[in-house]
């Protein structure tokens, strides 16, 4: 019962590092309707520039805001630049520059900051939470600013008007011009929003698996994951997501034999095709009817 | 004889020394394989330097770099050193691709260094069959010492079998109760570990090993690992991971508040890139292996050695970041085959080269640990195999015990 209580405890703390990447996943859902690969990578970059402000002397949250307004502009001349002529062609011509974008701002990173594992500080202290060893105050922090964000999210899509003009923009780009929504900037300002998103995520898990290039290679996968389970269309959902395949991924692999540990990743994958079969929309999505 | 006497005969005896030195290489023909000439020797050499194990890139830098000094100086017996380095992004096939280039339109004496145990198996029947020395390998795995069927192969590093024999017997010795718990990266990696460690506990492996549990690279966090290893009352960690794993494991240890008598790889012994982000609060009584020195280990700082070392580094790769054990590395394989190619003098052909490798008496480097001495015969082509102890105590490692010949045998 000790071992369940703990691994399901892990799971919840692992979870919220998957929460994250999934809301920007959703967030970049919600702008373009395509999945960005290359996502972990900005917020890899974005991890970095905090980093490197950190070690000119700049005080952390300084050094935290600074990131998220630069990753917003980052995010919004990717799309200007790259995303904005692509804007016409068709799906895979998209995710090839998804790609190239994956392996460019890696590379790129790996070049300016070497690929050595970095320590990344906490502002929430690494001591056991609440007298639970298997918890800690910075993951603590981290489920709350993934919920904080997720009701700023929340109500920045169904109450302000840029946050509807944007759902509108990506849901029906046809109409939403008709009713004067710029939707060019719509999608920019998403970009902007979802590496902003992204910046967040990159700088609470980077104290857990350590600050590297490729730290956002496995985290990507477990949040398209959670990002599915949940409903690409639904932040709620993706949070969802995000805490039960990180619960159900560490009690299948503690309790099933034979699926252990080697099938851990291959667990997210199959989450991923099951769900995508069973229930495209997900948990808490909704369907999206596209008259064709 | 009185003293005049002895003199004379001194005198005489070093004069006819002196001609035979001089004289015996000026007469000896200079002979040569493709890839060497009066002017230069060519050596090619394959690195990822892009892909999942773009870290390791900085190894063929630092030996780019290493060569660059010694043409400065003036070259290996007057011959420039021409490093044709190519990125093979540990991929296999792209591996074979650029060791055909190397070998048929390049033209190299030999290949030197080669990144990755796959690559390096995708391209050792072609180098062996074409007769080009495949010279200190970049890889632990155990089978590079194999002169009989593979006389052109070479390893450099001690090997991560023997490596886990030594932490086997170390348990054994001082911990023969113990309730071992092993983690490992579900590769050729981690089970070279675990395969070398099982043999060298032998009989008692079954009893003393209460759990096994290993991870994939492609994983996250390993925490829920640690939380299922800590619940199986495992008083001992057997901790056979790259440099992050090692690093979140140290770190996750440490905020449980588990202080299992915990052995980490020598891969994963760095203080810049392992010890110091696990927090060295949390690394207190770490036990591992080693045969380098490390480049931020103060301990080092007046070494004579790791002077030449940090002089290097500050002229040839500034502002490289000297906690990354690649440069230790690549500097420590650079040297060993610039003092291969100086005993081989002016008879630079392969079957020369292979012979001089296979010749080196107690070649130490500049970044070997005190006392790890470079060994090889015809019989023996595995050039490190002593390793040292060591345990970590504030901000850096102790060594403890005396050197420890791996392969048992001396």
């Amino acid at each position: 019962m000790e071992l369940f209580i703990n691994q399901v405890l892990a799971g919840i703390a692992t979870g919220a590092i998957y929460a994250c990447m999934a809301l920007a996943i959703v967030m970049i859902f919600q702008a373009i309707d395509h999945l960005n690969f290359a996502q972990g990578e900005m917020a890899m970059f974005a991890t970095f520039i905090a980093w490197q402000l950190m070690q000119w002397g700049v005080p952390y949250w300084w050094a935290f805001l600074l990131t998220l307004i630069i990753s917003f502009a980052g995010g919004v001349i990717i799309e200007r630049l790259l995303f904005k002529p692509l804007a016409k062609a068709p799906v895979l011509t998209n995710v090839a520059g998804f790609i190239a974008l994956f392996a460019i701002v890696n590379s790129v990173a790996g070049l300016i900051w070497d690929f050595t594992i970095k320590q990344f500080p906490t502002p929430f202290g690494s001591s056991p939470f609440l007298g639970s060893q298997l918890i800690s105050t910075h993951q603590v922090g981290m489920i709350g600013v993934t919920l904080g964000l997720l009701i700023a999210l929340f109500v920045f899509f169904r109450f302000t008007r840029i946050g509807l003009a944007m759902r509108a923009a990506a849901a029906m780009p046809e109409s939403a011009r008709l009713v004067g929504i710029n939707t060019g900037w719509m999608v920019a300002l998403g970009w902007g929003m979802a590496s902003a998103i992204g910046a967040i995520a990159g700088i609470l898990i980077a104290p857990v698996v350590f600050l590297e290039p490729n730290m956002m290679g496995g985290v990507l996968i477990y949040g398209f994951a959670a990002a599915v389970l949940g409903g690409l269309t639904s932040p709620l959902g993706a949070v969802l997501g995000g805490f039960l395949v990180g619960v159900f991924e560490n009690l299948v692999g503690t309790y099933v034999p034979g699926v252990g540990n080697e099938l851990k990743l291959p667990i997210a994958l199959a989450l991923i095709v099951i769900v995508l079969v069973v229930k495209p929309t997900g948990l808490m999505g909704h369907t999206v009817v596209k008259r064709v | 004889m009185n003293f005049q006497q002895k003199l004379r005969i001194a005198t005489f005896s070093t004069a006819i020394m002196a001609f035979a030195a001089t004289g015996g290489s000026a007469l000896a023909q200079k002979k040569y394989d493709t890839g060497a000439s009066d002017a230069e020797i060519k050596i090619g050499n394959i690195m990822p330097y892009s892909g999942p194990a773009s870290a390791y890139g900085i190894i063929g830098k630092t030996e780019a770099a290493y060569f660059q000094m010694i043409n400065d100086k003036g070259g290996i017996n007057g011959r420039k050193v021409n490093f044709i380095t190519y990125d093979d992004a540990y991929s296999p096939p792209k591996a074979v691709e650029h060791t055909r280039k190397l070998v048929e339109s390049d033209e190299v004496l030999l290949v030197f260094n080669p990144l990755g145990t796959p690559s390096n198996t995708a391209i050792q029947k072609y180098l062996n069959a074409k007769k080009v020395p495949q010279l200190f390998v970049a890889t632990g795995a155990a089978k590079w010492n194999d002169p009989t069927h593979f006389p052109w192969t070479m390893g450099w590093q001690p090997n991560y079998q023997d490596e886990a024999r030594i932490y086997a017997k170390y348990l054994l010795k001082e911990k023969p109760d113990a309730k071992v718990a092993v983690l490992y990266q579900n590769d050729d990696f981690g089970k070279d570990y675990v395969k070398g460690f099982k043999e060298g506990l032998g009989d008692k492996a079954k009893s003393m090993i209460v759990i096994e549990e290993s991870y994939e690279v492609s994983e996250p966090t390993i925490d829920s690992h640690i939380v299922k290893i800590k619940a199986s009352g495992a008083d001992t960690l057997m901790d056979f991971t790259t440099p992050k794993f090692a690093a979140q494991t140290i770190k996750k240890n440490g905020e449980l508040n588990w202080k299992p008598l915990h052995i980490v790889t020598n891969v994963s012994i760095s203080v810049g890139a392992v010890m110091k982000p696990a927090g060295f609060e949390h690394g207190q009584g770490v036990l591992s292996a080693a045969y380098l020195k490390d480049g931020a280990d103060p301990q080092w700082n007046d070494d004579e050695g790791m002077k030449k070392w940090i002089a290097f580094v500050d002229k040839y790769m500034p502002g490289a970041n000297k906690a990354d054990s690649g440069l230790v590395y690549g500097y420590g394989a650079a040297q060993t085959l610039h003092k291969v190619l100086e005993m081989a003098g002016d008879n630079l052909t392969r079957a020369n080269v292979m012979k001089q490798a296979a010749s080196l008496k107690d070649f130490q480097t500049d970044v070997a640990l005190p006392g790890v001495k470079i060994n090889t015969s015809a019989t023996d082509f595995a050039p490190i195999q002593q390793v040292r102890m060591m345990r970590f105590k504030g901000e850096k490692w102790e060594l403890f015990g005396d050197i420890i010949s791996s392969d048992g045998s001396h």
